[in-house]
């Protein structure tokens, strides 16, 4: 618990850090030469850039300037302008107009000093600020003698990361500095933008940037080189981040637990975990191997050992390997890998699903479009093979459906075969013939309207399900309840009786109010509603029986209108007409006047009645709307209170108070004054398409275009993006054809789009 | 061949038919007998016009069919001359599903007695013309529809007069001289007149009306067949056994069904000649422009094709031995041989000869007499009132669908009636509302088994019709396509939201006579590649307002419809079944959402419930459903499937191993709670990004 509290706390203090620097990021303090020098704090850096008043040929740097003022504040560097006023002149201030330059200061030593021109965007600005404070973190290499130096230095003692990247300035440049802002005390950092630097440690591929990792600490000889890991994702903040933690993580675990339920960074990190199946009398050759596949995939898999004895879950008797990806939901593989080399490829190919890149996310999203998620048809096609019994029921057929609902009271449900919807209720209907088999209430039956379609045709059922309740002598009613077993049940065992009961005496009428009235119902019904009337209403009573019949299985009705009425009425204090409403379960009865009401008005006064029981279950999805609310969720009880119908505010009860009455009214006072803060708003979005349709009106306008007869392999390539295709020309060459999807708001936005999205995943990756 | 090389060589047009018009003006109107009122008449008891009497006596109106013969279906005693139908009497398909099974009944007339189905007539897949004829008798007598036999109309004309329902009454004249007054005229005569070329020599040929049948008339023979179509091949089939060889003659290539995929062209049933001139057994096809051509009479009685460009050159009085034969110059020209008989297989054409000039009546084309002009409401071009039914109104979809056969027809009968009732009784286009929420099952349920949207592809679609803020929709069935512009006027429906199209189409290059329809991967498999499905498949388009008539009329070539603002092809299905989950419902959803921005799927009540409480808004079926206290409850056992699909959250678990779910990658944030990989709130996000 208290940990969790802390989390919490943490939370809002980074909520409230970042609307701080929101509210800074977009000003840059423009001082006066005195006044910066005043600002400067010891041991703090600022970056501070000295112009002429009004020389406008700076305002492109001074936007970038700008720009970086948030990144750089992140990382406790100040940044200011300074206007070299005439009056106090600073030997800062330059001579000439376009020789401004921007100076870094720590405290007010100066350290460094920056042609504009260096700065050229925001990205230099941050990645030149921090290699400037960084210099003794980060070595900067030239040739490869300097690197093997570095190597040789550290070997036993440190690890070392090492970068090439094209040149100083460019968005990796940075990216490197921000990683070695953090890490730069657990691992040397060595920076290159040498070519020749990158070749001699084997590297092919010089055209992009590199991050290597040397496990230097290990090595115990000295003439042995360091192992290096190549960090195989783009070079990004993110994926430094992440690629340093594997590194972190241990070489090699043990573990005696159910792989199952195994976690390591590495799961978090969207990589697999390599189980070593082991044994105990084989112990060291097995970790032998276990440490050699670990070196092989380092940075790529997580390795540990399990030994099979030591285990309670069962293991495969062949299996050598236990897979355990990193999506969660995915099963544990079991394989049998006598090769090294074997496992190593077979990771390789499997990582290319959990990777954690600008890619995968793009792949994943496109993949989606194919991917059910439509819970109730999912899952209906998941349980499709399990036999359902459904003998209980009587299919019924063009031939047989009028003689069986003639024949017998019986009950139809109208399903299409292939309707997720209605095949989900099946399965409850079903449940209800399970139930009640053996005893001879209702004849159950259904039919397939995907097969005898005319007969639901002219039964009027044009959608799916249906659920009719045939009667001898009365017309089909169809049933509206809640298309589950509980409900249904509830609506077959009230329709054994039909309603409103006539209630012959007093005593009957108490009888009924407390529920020993044919017990059985009562009970599953909740509530009963008696009508009393004086023998002479006879409008109002007609009235109460069309609602009574109209509510016919969800309610039990019952009507007393003898002379001696007025007993009940005085007893229950209710002016005539008049409903009792028995709530049999917490033994309450109320009475509520109906004086000119109409069917329709009692029919609804009745459902709003049974309304207030509505929903006061217990359910797990309890805990899911608590997470909505708070994070994380407080122990129970917790009292919220909901606003959904305007503005949708969510208002939590005092944690620090006990429920009482007092306490409540005077919070729900509070409430109704405006006095209380709400702690969350429910998102009042529409519900707009969960994801985008494939845009065929634009597939054919490019065919047109470009008449193929037709294109052999169509594959999905919503990426359309210039820069990246270049990349991926090898392979876009097969699939020629854009799989472009629709999202009729926005034609021919998807390009723009995909850029925007880029751009914003970007910005979250500073 | 060669003499294809000669064909260019023609004069000029020359008066080649004029139609008899004249017989039918100058019949008197015989007797001063007042004329009969009737609201709609019907010219013909074929199953066209059985149709529309069906349809006008459920609807209780005051209608008469007028016969010549002294029972229905009389073009079926005679016709096909061999007797064989080549419309299939399919008479299982393993389905039930009545509608259904109508896709692959092409000779059952619509009604609502299923004693009426062609397969209890004839269990032959390929039936006896015979059994049509009982069948149509069978079908006006059980639903006892007023035809007046024995009765033949020999003059229409046009009476004007205010009062009438189209401005006009339409007086028929039968051969007693009784004359009718209608109010409405629908012709159902069919096509009733051969087609006749004129050429030289043309007075040798025998038609296929009058040919002899018995193939022991042609026993050693050499034969020639002027046609191309099912009547030529059928001809050709009875008599390939027992004639030296047959020739077939005719103006353009060989039209396959299969390769067209329009049933009026030569189906596989009756092209055995196909076989034998590939396999170079003396039968054999040319193609030639049989106006160029003139036939010649030898003194043996035998007949000699030549060209009419010879018989021009030379004196028309010379005896036919000494004209000149196209063999005389080149002496390897393809039809050298003697005839014995030559025989017209050239089709019909509607009788324009009962029809006063008032009525403007025509074809459109001097030309071609096949079809009269109408509009793509089956009305005349020229007076308003006047219906053309069954295989006379072909000319919609002539090389297209199925209009002209009665597995096509039947609908479009059925699409006029409706007109009809809302255009003179008020009663609009049978629909059904429903909630949104139903869409994609409404659609579903139509093209899996709707009957008239799969016989007239193309040509009658079904029409989705948006309420405001597409809460909900209407759904009106098979309208005749091009006459979406008028759909308002014509049904009385309103279409102010935007609508569906639902239509059945083969691809858009895939059918032709020239076309490899059996080429490798000529079938997708893929949702992403259903544009390019080949076989017949359902199309849906979006429109966000009613086509215009200008935008119907410039529509692109071989699109059915004008461009929509969106467009959706449901993957073609070897089985025709397209209810796959996610191979056919799905994208069918998504392309449903997007045209409508909203969120079409179904949930559970656990969901609904959570939503209630976490949302301020609620998905459609939430709201539809579970507002209502109608919301879907789900078992054990599915909420178990959804736990493992991950698009249920699995809260019992949670609330025991709060950490475990806490590292879940991907789970951040309160609001993206049940769903993972689509839940609402992330889709919502990435909207408002692109917004």
């Amino acid at each position: 618990m208290s940990s969790s509290c802390r989390v919490f706390g943490a939370g809002i203090c980074f909520v409230i850090t970042c609307i701080f620097c929101k509210s800074m990021a977009n000003s840059l303090p423009e001082l006066s030469p005195q006044k910066y020098f005043d600002t400067l704090q010891p041991g703090k850096a600022s970056l501070a850039y000295f112009c002429q008043t009004g020389s406008p040929s700076t305002s492109v740097f001074l936007e970038e300037l700008k720009e970086a003022v948030k990144p750089l504040q992140d990382y406790g560097i100040s940044v200011a302008k300074v206007n070299c006023v005439k009056e106090e002149t600073s030997r800062y201030c330059g001579k000439e107009k376009d020789s401004m330059k921007a100076y870094l200061f720590r405290g007010n030593i100066l350290l460094r000093e920056f042609p504009t021109d260096t700065l050229f965007d925001v990205n230099a600005i941050v990645a030149h600020v921090l290699f400037a404070l960084l210099f003794n973190e980060v070595k900067y290499v030239t040739t490869p003698e300097d690197l093997q130096n570095v190597e040789n230095a550290l070997k036993g003692k440190e690890n070392i990361i090492f970068s090439y990247v094209r040149a100083i300035g460019i968005p990796e440049h940075r990216a490197v500095m921000e990683a070695a802002f953090v890490y730069g005390t657990m691992y040397q950092f060595v920076l290159t933008t040498e070519i020749a630097v990158l070749e001699s440690i084997g590297s092919e591929d010089i055209e992009y940037a590199h991050v290597y990792f040397f496990h230097c600490k290990l090595v115990l000889d000295l003439t042995q080189q360091c192992q290096r890991t190549l960090m195989e994702q783009p070079l990004s903040t993110l994926n430094i981040h992440l690629f340093i933690k594997t590194m972190k993580a241990p070489l090699l675990t043990e573990v005696t637990e159910d792989p199952q339920q195994v976690s390591t960074v590495h799961l978090q990190l969207g990589l697999p975990l390599v189980f070593i199946v082991g044994r105990q009398a084989t112990y060291e050759a097995d970790r032998t191997t276990a440490e050699w596949v670990a070196r092989r995939l380092l940075g790529k898999a997580g390795v540990l050992l399990l030994l099979r004895d030591s285990l309670e879950v069962n293991i495969p008797q062949h299996a050598n390997v236990v897979l355990k990806r990193a999506d969660k939901g995915a099963p544990l593989e079991f394989l049998v890998l006598h090769d090294v080399e074997l496992i190593v490829s077979r990771v390789e190919n499997t990582a290319h699903g959990g990777e954690i890149g600008e890619n995968e996310n793009d792949a994943a999203e496109e993949a989606d479009i194919d991917t059910q998620d439509d819970e109730v048809a999912e899952t209906v096609y998941r349980d499709r093979k399990r036999k359902l019994p459904l003998q209980l029921t009587v299919e019924l057929t063009e031939e047989t459906f009028n003689t069986t609902v003639t024949a017998s009271d019986s009950m139809v449900l109208f399903y299409a075969g292939w309707q997720a919807v209605s095949m989900a209720f099946l399965q409850s209907y079903v449940d209800v013939a399970v139930k009640l088999e053996g005893t001879p209430t209702v004849l159950l039956a259904r039919i397939n309207c995907a097969d005898w379609s005319d007969v639901c045709t002219k039964q009027n059922v044009t959608e799916f399900p249906v659920v009719k309740l045939y009667k001898a002598g009365r017309n089909p009613v169809s049933y509206a309840g809640m298309l589950g077993t509980e409900a249904l049940l509830k609506f077959i065992q009230l329709n054994r009786i039909s309603c409103p009961v006539t209630v012959m005496s007093v005593r009957e009428a108490e009888e009924y109010l407390s529920g020993e009235f044919r017990e059985d119902l009562a009970s599953s019904a909740g509530v009963s509603v008696l009508g009393l009337f004086s023998p002479v209403m006879t409008a109002a009573k007609e009235y109460f029986s069309e609602a009574g019949k109209y509510l016919q299985g969800y309610v039990i009705t019952g009507i007393y209108s003898e002379e001696d009425v007025s007993i009940l009425s005085n007893k229950y204090a209710a002016t005539l007409p008049a409903l009792l409403l028995a709530r049999h379960k917490e033994g309450r009865i109320e009475s509520i006047p109906v004086a000119g009401s109409r069917t329709q008005d009692l029919v609804q006064i009745i459902t709003d009645a049974l309304l207030e029981t509505f929903e006061r279950k217990k359910t797990p999805v309890g805990r899911g709307i608590l997470q909505a609310y708070f994070d994380p969720v407080p122990p129970l009880p917790v009292l919220v209170l909901v606003n959904l119908h305007a503005g949708g505010q969510v208002f939590a009860f005092p944690s620090d108070q006990t429920i009482t009455e007092p306490n409540l009214i005077l919070w729900l006072k509070k409430l109704e004054a405006g006095l209380e803060n709400h702690i969350t708003i429910l998102p009042a979005q529409e519900w707009r398409p969960p994801l985008p349709a494939y845009d065929f009106l634009n597939m054919m306008d490019a065919a047109s275009q470009h008449p193929t007869r037709k294109v052999p392999e169509c594959t999905k390539e919503i990426e359309v993006q210039e820069n990246d295709k270049e990349q991926h020309e090898d392979r876009s060459a097969t699939r020629k054809e854009p799989a472009e999807t629709l999202r009729i708001k926005h034609w021919n936005r998807n390009n723009w789009f995909k850029a925007a999205k880029k751009s914003l995943r970007h910005d979250k990756e500073l | 061949m060669g003499l294809s090389a000669a064909a260019p060589l023609w004069g000029p047009p020359g008066l080649l038919l004029t139609i008899a018009l004249h017989v039918a003006l100058s019949a008197p109107p015989a007797t001063p007998l007042a004329p009969r009122p009737q609201d709609y008449c019907v010219l013909g008891a074929g199953p066209a016009g059985l149709q529309m009497a069906y349809f006008l006596q459920r609807a209780g109106r005051d209608y008469a069919v007028f016969e010549r013969a002294a029972g229905p279906g009389s073009f079926f005693k005679r016709y096909p001359r061999h007797h064989k139908l080549i419309s299939i009497n399919k008479r299982f398909t393993g389905k039930v599903n009545a509608e259904f099974n109508l896709r692959h009944d092409w000779n059952s007339l619509l009604s609502h007695d299923p004693r009426l189905l062609f397969r209890h007539y004839s269990r032959t897949y390929f039936p006896d013309a015979h059994d049509m004829v009982r069948y149509l008798g069978d079908f006006a007598d059980r639903l006892g529809l007023h035809v007046l036999y024995n009765t033949t109309i020999t003059h229409v004309t046009l009476d004007r007069d205010r009062q009438a329902w189209n401005g006009h009454y339409f007086i028929l004249t039968d051969q007693k001289g009784q004359a009718y007054q209608c109010s409405v005229l629908l012709v159902a005569t069919g096509l009733s007149v051969p087609n006749q070329v004129n050429f030289p020599g043309s007075e040798y040929v025998e038609g296929y009306e009058s040919v002899s049948v018995d193939p022991e008339d042609f026993v050693g023979q050499n034969v020639l067949i002027l046609g191309r179509g099912n009547s030529a091949f059928e001809t050709a089939e009875n008599i390939l056994g027992v004639t030296n060889f047959v020739h077939m003659l005719s103006r353009s290539r060989v039209r396959l069904s299969w390769a067209t995929h329009y049933v009026g062209d030569l189906r596989a049933i009756n092209n055995g000649l196909l076989d034998t001139y590939q396999l170079k057994s003396l039968d054999g096809l040319l193609e030639s422009d049989l106006k160029d051509l003139a036939i010649l009479k030898d003194s043996e009685g035998k007949f000699h094709v030549t060209l009419k460009f010879f018989l021009e050159e030379n004196n028309t009085n010379q005896s036919a031995d000494s004209i000149t034969l196209p063999q005389d110059n080149s002496d390897n020209f393809a039809m050298r041989v003697a005839y014995d008989r030559v025989i017209r297989c050239l089709g019909w054409n509607f009788d324009f000869s009962i029809f006063n000039k008032s009525l403007r009546l025509n074809s459109g084309n001097p030309l071609d007499m096949k079809y009269p002009l109408i509009r793509a409401n089956y009305e005349s071009r020229g007076s308003r009132g006047l219906f053309i039914l069954g295989t006379a109104s072909h000319s919609v979809d002539y090389r297209k669908s199925a209009g002209g056969f009665i597995h096509g027809f039947r609908y479009t009968v059925r699409a006029v009636h409706r007109l009809l009732e809302h255009r003179h009784h008020g009663i609009t286009w049978p629909s059904t509302e429903l909630p949104i929420t139903q869409l994609t099952n409404s659609i579903i349920r139509r093209v899996n088994e709707a009957s008239g949207l799969y016989q007239m592809f193309s040509v009658l679609g079904d029409v989705v019709l948006l309420k405001e803020n597409a809460t909900a929709f209407e759904y009106l069935e098979e309208l005749p396509l091009l006459t979406l512009p008028q759909l308002e006027t014509l049904t009385g429906k309103k279409a102010e939201n935007g609508l569906f199209v639902i239509n059945m189409e083969y691809g858009k290059n895939f059918s032709g006579p020239d076309k490899d329809v059996f080429f490798y991967d000529r079938s997708v498999g893929h949702t992403e590649d259903a544009w390019q499905s080949n076989f017949l498949h359902p199309v849906i388009y979006y429109y966000r307002q009613l086509p215009t008539e200008e935008e119907v009329r410039y529509r692109p070539p071989y699109w059915p419809l004008p461009r929509p603002t969106a467009i959706h092809h449901i993957l073609e299905d070897f089985l025709t079944d397209w209810t796959a989950p996610v191979g056919h419902i799905l994208p069918l959803r998504r392309f449903l959402e997007n045209c409508l921005d909203t969120d079409l799927r179904s949930f559970y009540a656990e969901s609904c419930f959570l939503f209630t409480l976490t949302h301020q808004k609620l998905p459609p079926f939430c709201q539809q459903g579970y507002l209502k206290m109608q919301g879907l409850a789900s078992t054990e056992s599915l909420r178990q499937h959804g736990v493992e699909s991950r698009l249920l959250r699995d809260y019992a678990a949670m609330g025991r191993h709060p950490k475990a779910s806490s590292q879940e990658p991907g789970d951040h944030g309160p609001v993206s709670a049940p769903l993972a990989p689509g839940s609402p709130v992330q889709s919502l996000d990435s909207n408002k990004e692109e917004l």
